[in-house]
């Protein structure tokens, strides 16, 4: 038994130390990284000041109470005083942790002015929530794009080892230009989400509804990578947020291709789509976009994401199907795509899904064309 | 079942026999011990869902579970620990302690007391149902933020709605129980400020719970009519908001998070002086610390919202006031240090608990005093550094101080000592555990680990495959817990009436031979 105890002793005296000594490094791999804007460089500062402080009271407090259970130990013949108050230690001590509190406000309250600055930047970034992924918006220039998750199932199930960014990359990162003001415009299209780059120290609500503000300003170039941290439903662990900052030219560049490459979507619409050309690109728009609650196979997971084998709606109903595409399902996570997509990219998962499966041989296999959804849109417009 | 009442003697006032005793009975005793049963069952029905997060999150990728059913394990497992573990566990030492401390023959207002508690059962079934069912229970986290839990729900979200309002009933009839004992049946001579601090601590917790618990039920209420009857509260495509969602159930919810340790505050104070030979130090100070963190607990909700976008004289706001509770927090250790000071000590398993909450929940208090910073709040909100910080402070704090009241009070309860070889074991293998499991959460957190996560990145996964290990260890300790207090309601060595040494002058309860008569006090005593 006394062996036992000094062993346990031993382990208590000890792991203060380990502890201390992983978050004694700065390696962010076990604490708060620095970030490279000034905003994360203050916010790591006050995090350390406040850890220190909170570390020096927890020695002094410590060290009294183990010290009288050490020294006042029974068994040691220690006899128990009889006092049970002192008026000025109680005044003491409440002014003194009053003190050390005001000593944690002000220089809180200095960073805190510092990060909350929600004047306009030079670059306007509207950043949308969309279950599971992130859509981006450059609101100067007028184009956008969603970033999805990048990582393939395979990895997440073990069938393939992981890569390096395993669950923090994407297909398209968000770009920004070094050294210049970058303002976000946060908000969510379904339930509510939160945007975070840790070494922006930027992390703001996604909330449906709401636009909130967040400013970055970022030295130089580099890969970003962040999370999303309010819980969104099933995907919530898998959409994450990678930020590329380039130097300016190279950012102008990329807004020059991403205008050019809009510009020739629109084109796209009025060209004459053949069955074959439709049902390639719709494959890859539903690996991306839609196999991930209605599964590679179709077979969803019923009752919750419906299967699209066999179904009257992709087999006989392309009405009620281009609808569905375009409004969303109320009350379900099948979001209105209409909104957020191109009439090619609808008009081809809607192909693709009619055909695919056995759908197309079992049903009346009707090719929906980008023109059926731009008349579909003007008869609502009516 | 008449018939069992009518049979037994009317001249010794005792239990009803087999199940109608359990069923019908309107004693503090009985109701007492069927309170810390069911939140002992559902303390073990919660930590099966804690350890199928964890195995889950053993090794980066999915293995065991789907992110659906993970969502539903961390949702449950919330839910169950805060209403269905801590809260009924409080109540059940409330039904067993009050009336014995104060010096009444039982809670005045027995048949509710009955009924407050076979409420429980039927909210957590109707709960624990919902996982059965073909769309899963809910998923949206125990905070069900809208309007992931109410337009973006499974159907079974209504479920539970119902439970969480039977859950506030029962809380309500409950607490308005123990506020009409304390006021109206305290031994003569008992003023208020002689009352056992436990006794305040639950007189406060009850005004607590009156006061929040229909807010509870209120924003519960307006998710019902968003879902059912075409209202848009939290509907922003209705005119609604959803951040009200988050005012209102944080109006509720932080009050609720005092709700879980101020009674833990009343039992370690007692337990601390019991083992130190030595009157609690600032008694006084030590109620109006209660009271003011009970006050205070009104003005800091939103301090759970400081990334939601409020304007900058609102964060600030929020974060002042809740440094606030710091000062009357720390009162509270200063005085429990004070008290083991000169004292003379000695470490029986209750007195190890004890010491261990008080440094434990306070490495909580400090996390929770960096979580105030708003800016660094920026980088520590919704992650595992949160995780870490409040489970810091419900486990070693809540969840240990209702173990050392169970230790402390077993052998008044049953008459019978608990082994102290096991219960030191017991204590050991917690306490090893319990940091193995929390502590690296805050390294994690930092390095920026989100909770409420599946599935996670590379850099996480030594710390996370430790965080499980601790977690496995600190479920199976829990059995050795169960046995030993089965153990010592059928056997052990007699207790004495005061148990523990110079505990006769402490409290009214120690006055009572061990097991206690089961009606208390009949001839009410005299306190000088």
């Amino acid at each position: 038994m006394a062996y036992i105890r000094k062993v346990f002793t031993g382990f208590i005296l000890v792991s203060p130390l380990i502890f201390s000594s992983l978050i004694f490094s700065e390696s962010s791999d076990y604490n708060m990284p620095i970030g490279v804007t000034e905003v994360s460089e203050s916010i790591f500062g006050l995090h350390m000041l406040i850890f220190w402080i909170c570390v020096v009271i927890g020695v002094i407090v410590f060290s009294i109470m183990f010290w009288s259970l050490w020294k006042y130990r029974k068994s040691k013949g220690a006899v128990a005083a009889d006092f049970d108050d002192n008026f000025w230690l109680e005044i003491g001590w409440t002014v003194a942790a009053t003190l050390v509190l005001v000593w944690m406000a002000v220089p809180s309250t200095q960073v805190m002015v510092e990060a909350y600055d929600d004047a306009e930047g030079e670059i306007n970034i509207l950043i949308t929530g969309h279950q599971w992924k992130w859509h981006y918006e450059y609101l100067e220039d007028e184009v956008g794009f969603f970033s999805n998750l990048s990582t393939s199932q395979e990895q997440i199930d073990g069938e393939v080892p992981k890569g390096e960014f395993y669950l923090r990359e994407v297909d398209e990162p968000l770009v920004i230009p070094t050294n210049t003001r970058v303002r976000f415009l946060i908000t969510g299209n379904d339930v509510i989400h939160s945007w975070w780059v840790p070494d922006f120290a930027v992390k703001q609500d996604a909330i449906p509804g709401f636009i909130n503000t967040a400013w970055t300003n970022v030295p130089e170039p580099g890969i970003f990578r962040g999370a999303c941290t309010e819980l969104c439903g099933i995907k919530h662990a898998f959409m994450p947020v990678v930020v590329r900052a380039v130097e300016r030219e190279e950012f102008d560049a990329f807004i020059a291709e991403k205008v050019a490459l809009a510009e020739e979507e629109r084109m796209l619409t009025s060209k004459v789509w053949t069955k074959d050309e439709l049902m390639a690109r719709g494959e890859s728009f539903y690996a991306t976009n839609c196999a991930a609650c209605h599964q590679a196979n179709g077979q969803g997971i019923p009752p919750v994401f419906p299967s699209l084998v066999g179904s009257q709606i992709t087999m006989f109903d392309s009405n009620k199907h281009i609808e569905i595409l375009m409004e969303g399902v109320q009350g379900s996570a099948m979001a209105a795509f209409g909104e957020s997509y191109s009439e090619v990219d609808i008009a081809s998962v809607i192909t693709y899904t009619r055909q695919a499966w056995s759908n197309g041989e079992k049903g009346d296999g009707v090719i929906v064309t980008p023109q059926d959804i731009v008349a579909y849109k003007n008869r609502i417009d009516l | 079942m008449s018939t069992v009442v009518e049979s037994h003697d009317h001249g010794h006032h005792g239990p009803a026999k087999g199940l109608s005793r359990w069923l019908f009975t309107t004693n503090h005793k009985d109701i007492g011990t069927l309170y810390l049963w069911f939140s002992f069952i559902m303390l073990f029905i919660g930590g099966a869902m804690a350890m199928v997060i964890r195995a889950e999150l053993f090794q980066p990728g999915l293995q065991i579970v789907q992110p659906e059913f993970f969502n539903q394990m961390t949702t449950n497992h919330g839910l169950i620990m805060v209403f269905g573990v801590i809260m009924p566990a409080f109540v059940g030492l409330a039904n067993w302690m009050l009336p014995m401390q104060i010096g009444a023959p039982d809670m005045a207002l027995p048949r509710l007391n009955n009924l407050s508690f076979w409420l429980l059962p039927m909210a957590f079934g109707i709960l624990i149902s919902t996982l059965f069912m073909p769309e899963g229970g809910p998923n949206f986290g125990w905070t069900f933020y809208a309007p992931l839990s109410t337009t973006y729900a499974p159907s079974t979200v209504n479920f539970f709605i119902f439970s969480v309002h039977i859950m506030g009933v029962s809380s309500i009839l409950g607490s308005i129980n123990i506020i009409t004992t304390i006021f109206n049946m305290r031994a003569p001579g008992m003023t208020l400020m002689k009352m056992p601090l436990f006794v305040w601590s639950w007189l406060i917790t009850a005004y607590l719970l009156i006061a929040v618990m229909p807010v509870l039920a209120g924003v519960v209420t307006m998710m019902l009519m968003d879902i059912n009857f075409g209202t848009s509260f939290f509907n922003a495509a209705g005119g609604g908001d959803p951040v009200l969602f988050q005012h209102v159930f944080w109006f509720f919810g932080h009050p609720e998070v005092y709700i879980m340790i101020l009674p833990a505050f009343g039992i370690v104070s007692h337990i601390i002086e019991t083992f130190s030979r030595k009157p609690i130090f600032g008694y006084s100070s030590m109620v109006y610390a209660m009271a003011s963190i009970a006050i205070l607990s009104f003005v800091v909700w939103a301090h759970h919202m400081f990334t939601v976008g409020m304007p900058l004289a609102g964060e600030l706001f929020f974060m002042y006031s809740t440094m606030l509770i710091a000062i009357p927090t720390g009162v509270k250790v200063f005085n429990w240090v004070a008290t083991m000071f000169r004292g003379s000590i000695t470490f029986e398993t209750p007195m190890l608990f004890s010491i261990a909450f008080v440094a434990l929940f306070t490495i909580g208090g400090f996390s929770g005093l960096m979580l105030a910073i708003v800016p660094a709040d920026f980088q520590y909100h919704d992650t595992y550094f949160v995780v870490a910080h409040f489970h810091y402070v419900l486990v070693p704090g809540a969840l240990f101080g209702i173990i050392a009241a169970a230790y402390y009070w077993l052998p008044k309860w049953t008459g019978n000592m608990y082994d102290e070889t096991l219960g030191k074991l017991h204590f050991w293998l917690t306490f090893i555990s319990v940091n193995v499991t929390f502590f690296p959460m805050h390294f994690v957190g930092l390095a920026g680990m989100p909770r409420r996560y599946p599935d996670y990145a590379l850099q996480f996964a030594d710390f996370n495959a430790l965080i499980s290990v601790g977690a496995f260890m600190f479920g199976l300790t829990q059995l050795l817990f169960l046995f030993i207090v089965i153990k010592t309601i059928r056997s052990g060595k007699q207790a004495k009436p005061e148990v523990w040494e110079g505990a006769g002058d402490l409290g009214l309860e120690w006055t009572l031979t061990s097991p206690p008569p089961y009606h208390s006090f009949t001839i009410q005593p005299q306190v000088k």
